[in-house]
């Protein structure tokens, strides 16, 4: 039995077989309309995330098979003091695999140990969120046609940006990658992440501006300043509109380049932005449903 | 100064010196009903002073913590009063319930009965990460 925790759980060559297989399914999504017919999803959001629940949900349904869940811990035996270990054993006798997204950073991870149906990580706090890499990885691969040799720049909340640090994890294991890390000095990529990249020889550069990126860029990953990830307002307030992508500031960009973001989005891309060929973030959207199709079914068969 | 040599047992040895009430406590030496010799500031060629442990019964001992308080320690076990076995230890791959995570956002903060695990990523600077978040805990 396989879990996706992070995404350094999958090889290089098993990311291949997912996208690959995620590719078809765009392809020809009538021919995987029954397969997972009588299997069901059970997705356990003790943390609130509609679009990421509803992808699971519609991924799911796609694929001809039910779901069940719940979307906040209140609504849980959480909230009667259950531990997360029994819920998920419990949860395991209703339902083949479960996609589960927490507050507390290694949950899924915690789940994983004791369950007996495969755990997919859903978003755990602060710290991964591997089925967004494999909806960024699909993305990259379908725009460019490759994941390795391009200039990847990451704008916006590195510390706290969870997406940010699994997309590194994965674009660091191609060959040709370079990371552009566009951040204020507050909401730095964590040390922990650049002494990964040192130690393997992965170049990387840390800029305060996207100006002084841009022409470089062949992929421009923005993420949002999260008001949860802050313990203090006025920090808050004094970045979330640092660093907002317009046409202006794309003026330097590659005709090539493709404009990336995990979404929701608040005000860090404007709307003006969006009719812009460059501009694949709804695409990224309609890619995590049927990269999500196509790991709930490499789980469930394995 | 002498101490007793002992019959059957163990004798922990190149202990760093000042180390011994570290690992006395940690090995909870103090638990235990048999003899335990505490022998500090010894002199040793190789480290100028160290430290020895002697404990007079054949008790099982977690050599994760010990290589993880200091790999550098040898183990000898003693059986009718000659070592038959030397023990060189190294920093454990993997450690169960021997430090704890202080990370507040980890969910070994809110579930308490989960072990809390940390596996050595970086052998040479001596890091540890816990397996669940990730969060460093750098050897001192």
């Amino acid at each position: 039995m396989r879990h996706l925790i992070d995404i350094t759980d999958f090889s290089v060559q098993e990311i291949e077989a997912i996208l690959d297989l995620g590719d078809k399914m765009i392809a020809d999504p009538a021919a995987y309309g029954d397969c997972l017919k009588g299997k069901i999803l059970a997705t356990l959001f003790f943390e609130p995330s509609t679009r990421t629940r509803l992808s699971f949900e519609s991924a799911m349904l796609s694929l001809g098979g039910s779901v069940l869940g719940f979307s906040s811990a209140d609504s849980s035996s959480a909230a009667k003091g259950e531990s997360l270990t029994d819920t998920i054993r419990t949860v395991g006798c209703y339902a083949d695999i479960i996609a589960m997204r927490h507050p507390k950073e290694g949950a899924p991870m915690a789940g994983s140990f004791k369950s007996t149906v495969p755990i997919i990580n859903a978003g755990d706090g602060g710290h991964n969120h591997p089925t967004q890499t494999l909806t960024d990885l699909m993305t990259i691969r379908r725009e460019k046609g490759r994941l390795n040799n391009m200039v990847v720049g990451l704008c916006g909340d590195l510390k706290f940006g969870r997406t940010v640090h699994s997309l590194i994890g994965a674009m660091s294991r191609y060959e040709g990658i370079e990371f552009v890390l566009i951040s204020p000095p507050e909401l730095k990529v964590p040390a922990y992440i650049t002494q990964g990249l040192k130690d393997r020889g992965i170049p990387f550069t840390e800029v305060e501006t996207m100006e002084e990126a841009m022409p470089r860029l062949d992929v421009l990953y923005m993420t949002r300043v999260q008001r949860e990830r802050f313990f203090n307002e006025a920090d808050y307030i004094r970045l979330k509109d640092t660093y907002i992508l317009d046409p202006d500031k794309l003026r330097t960009a590659k005709e090539s380049l493709s404009i990336m973001h995990p979404l929701p989005r608040v005000n860090e891309i404007s709307v003006k932005v969006d009719d812009d060929p460059r501009a694949v973030y709804f695409k990224q959207v309609r890619n995590g449903r049927f990269v999500r199709m196509a790991l709930i079914k490499t789980l469930l068969e394995a | 100064m002498n101490i007793d040599s002992i019959k059957r047992g163990i004798v922990l040895d190149h202990i760093k010196a000042g180390r011994s009430m570290d690992i006395y406590k940690s090995l909870h030496l103090d638990e235990l009903e048999c003899s335990v010799a505490i022998i500090k500031n010894v002199k040793s060629n190789a480290m100028g002073r160290k430290d020895i442990i002697k404990i007079d019964d054949d008790i099982t001992i977690d050599l994760d913590v010990l290589g993880y308080i200091d790999p550098g320690i040898t183990v000898n076990i003693i059986e009718d009063g000659v070592i038959v076995e030397k023990k060189h230890l190294a920093l454990p791959q993997r450690l169960v319930n021997v430090i704890r995570c202080k990370n507040p956002r980890c969910i070994t903060s809110v579930e308490p009965e989960l072990d809390q695990i940390f596996r050595l990523t970086d052998e040479i600077r001596q890091i540890y990460r816990c397996v669940y978040c990730d969060s460093e805990k750098k050897k001192k």
